[in-house]
């Protein structure tokens, strides 16, 4: 991306005169077209969010206005009880779960990989560890499965035990851990995996862009390098880091492949991470009812899948919320 | 607590590019010292060895002897970050952190040197550094709002309330008006004669009545061409130099016929 303006070489411009030039020169012509151009661009992107969103309600919809004793009976799965929110709770807390795990390794190892990458490897360790970073990203989420369910799950069982022995008094840890570990930690671990290159992509560049005078100006105070890093660069850099570990969320949130293939699936409204057929995810859920589902169950599905939607864009909107909470204080103005 | 400066035979090199040649000067202490010449002579560059700040650019160095009050900043055993603490530095543009409130900005300096500090100390504090700085009557109501949120004139003012919070031997200014408008500039020089009576001022402009105005002493740095290292061609009192200087380059310069 180039900010130097292109300048025309002078006497380029056909021979027009003033007048002419005024009005409908080539030049206006062009900002014209491109304006329209971007105005459809961005009228593109509403247009597509409105027809997703009219897609999930018009389909969820059978199945919410149906009864759940009728909807128990023409879908093998569906449960006895409860009804639609009876089925879609337990997935949305298996989600929100699966997705906080991720987050909660993901974010400091990322945010940690990125200031090494802007603040203390040499240059060109820098440029090949960045590279290798968006590396990552690159990565289909199946491989992710692949890598999880045959090498991550049967090698994580000693650290799911030694959790579970010595912190399960604590809820999360309770014993006894799953072997093979088809559990949500697991699944936690291969998320933050895969959400870590987004994260670390959005805060290098952020922590890139602080600005050279308030490293100095910490520098100048007397700060070591962590100094200057909690003064000036992270303070600088928090709603980036906010924004950049919501983009990660949005990415564990929805994500179906990985998930499908580590994680054996149950519908408990469990914290014991280490317990395997306590968990499900509503994307996993789809991807693993659909091909069988009947009309009724396809429509349960997609009511799943707006609620997911509908969680995906209030985290969003929350995010946003709260960097606009601290305006005053951001390096913006 | 001022201290005096001695630098001898300062070697400054960008890389393997040498920027300023072979600068010896001595810094009294309480004075106010300004460093004049055209853009690209090395008189900033020079100011940042004094604090060792011109080491943070990747490949920077000095070569030679800063002494301060008999140690010699650039032995090797001598800690940058410490010198730093010793030798507070205004920058160009302001530069208070904007996700600071105000007091929070006076209090950074303290704050890093790891001082535990009490509530009723760091407000004292916060008082005291801003009326040193000529800043408290305009922002004693509104000390938890953005430092960002002042004119450019307070928030210079705030960064040197920032930076004598910390209670430096020696104050640098590299050309600490030039981004301000004359009045902000003149409440910053009045505040530079007050500062005198207690720090060892270093003063870079490119404003040569600025220099006559504020400094006892005005040291000249010249650059004989492009790619060539910049030196200083002489420093003595501000009255000699702005009215018999001996060097030819300098009376060519503050009478305006070149630079």
């Amino acid at each position: 991306m180039s900010l130097t303006p292109t300048r025309r070489p002078e006497g380029a411009e056909p021979s027009l005169t003033p007048a002419e030039s005024m009005t409908h020169g080539r030049a206006s012509l062009a900002n014209r077209a491109f304006a329209r151009l971007s105005t459809a661009s961005g009228v593109t992107i509403l247009a597509l969010l409105a027809a997703v969103t009219v897609f999930l309600v018009i389909e969820a919809l059978p199945a919410v206005t149906t009864s759940p004793a009728e909807l128990a009976e023409r879908i093998s799965w569906f449960p006895e009880t409860g009804g639609i929110l009876g089925y879609v709770g337990p997935l949305v807390f298996g989600t929100l779960l699966a997705a906080l795990i991720a987050l909660l390794i993901g974010t400091p190892l990322a945010i940690g990989i990125a200031l090494f990458i802007s603040h203390y490897a040499p240059r060109r360790l820098a440029q090949g560890l960045g590279y290798l970073v968006d590396l990552l990203a690159a990565i289909p989420s199946v491989v992710y499965g692949l890598w999880g369910s045959l090498v991550l799950a049967p090698r994580i069982v000693p650290v799911q035990d030694l959790l579970a022995q010595y912190l399960g008094w604590f809820p999360l840890f309770d014993g006894p851990a799953a072997q093979p570990a088809r559990t949500v930690f697991t699944v936690g671990v291969v998320l933050a995996v895969m959400i870590l290159p987004i994260i670390t992509a959005v805060c290098r560049e952020v922590f890139l862009q602080t600005p050279r005078l308030h490293e100095e100006a910490a520098l100048a105070l007397g700060a070591t390098r962590l100094e200057v890093i909690r003064t000036a660069v992270l303070p600088f850099a928090r709603s980036g880091i906010i924004s950049a570990a919501m983009l990660g969320l949005g990415r564990a949130l929805g994500e179906t492949m990985a998930v499908l293939m580590i994680l054996s699936p149950g519908f408990a409204y469990s914290f014991a991470l280490l317990q395997a057929g306590q968990h499900q995810t509503i994307a996993a859920n789809i991807a693993n009812q659909f091909p069988e589902a009947n009309t009724a169950g396809v429509s349960t599905l997609i009511a799943t899948g707006l609620v997911l939607f509908v969680i995906t864009l209030a985290v969003n909107m929350l995010a946003r919320w709260v960097v606009s909470r601290r305006a005053d204080f951001s390096g913006a103005n | 607590m001022a201290k005096r400066i001695d630098v001898s035979d300062l070697n400054i090199y960008y890389g393997s590019f040498l920027a300023v040649a072979d600068v010896s000067m001595t810094i009294e202490p309480r004075t106010v010292t300004a460093l004049i010449g055209p853009s690209g002579c090395g008189k900033s560059t020079f100011l940042r060895t004094l604090n060792r700040m011109h080491e943070v650019i990747p490949g920077a160095r000095a070569e030679g002897k800063v002494v301060m009050d008999g140690v010699d900043m650039y032995a090797s055993d001598v800690d940058p970050v410490a010198v730093r603490r010793h030798v507070g530095m205004v920058f160009q543009r302001p530069n208070p952190f904007p996700t600071m409130s105000i007091a929070e900005n006076v209090l950074a300096g303290v704050r890093l040197n790891n001082k535990r500090i009490s509530k009723g100390d760091a407000q004292d504090l916060v008082e005291r550094s801003l009326q040193g700085a000529n800043l408290w009557n305009e922002v004693k109501d509104r000390l938890d709002r953005p430092g960002s949120g002042l004119s450019g004139g307070q928030q210079q003012r705030l960064c040197i309330a920032r930076a004598i919070a910390v209670r430096p031997q020696v104050l640098l200014m590299d050309e600490p008006c030039s981004a301000l408008d004359p009045i902000s500039t003149l409440a910053i020089e009045d505040l530079i004669a007050e500062l005198k009576n207690d720090y060892t001022i270093v003063i870079v402009t490119h404003n040569m009545q600025q220099a006559a105005r504020v400094s006892d002493r005005t040291g000249f740095f010249n650059i004989a061409g492009t790619g060539k290292p910049g030196r200083l061609i002489e420093i003595d009192d501000t009255t000699t130099i702005f009215s018999s200087p001996h060097e030819q380059a300098t009376e060519d310069y503050i009478s305006g016929r070149f630079g």
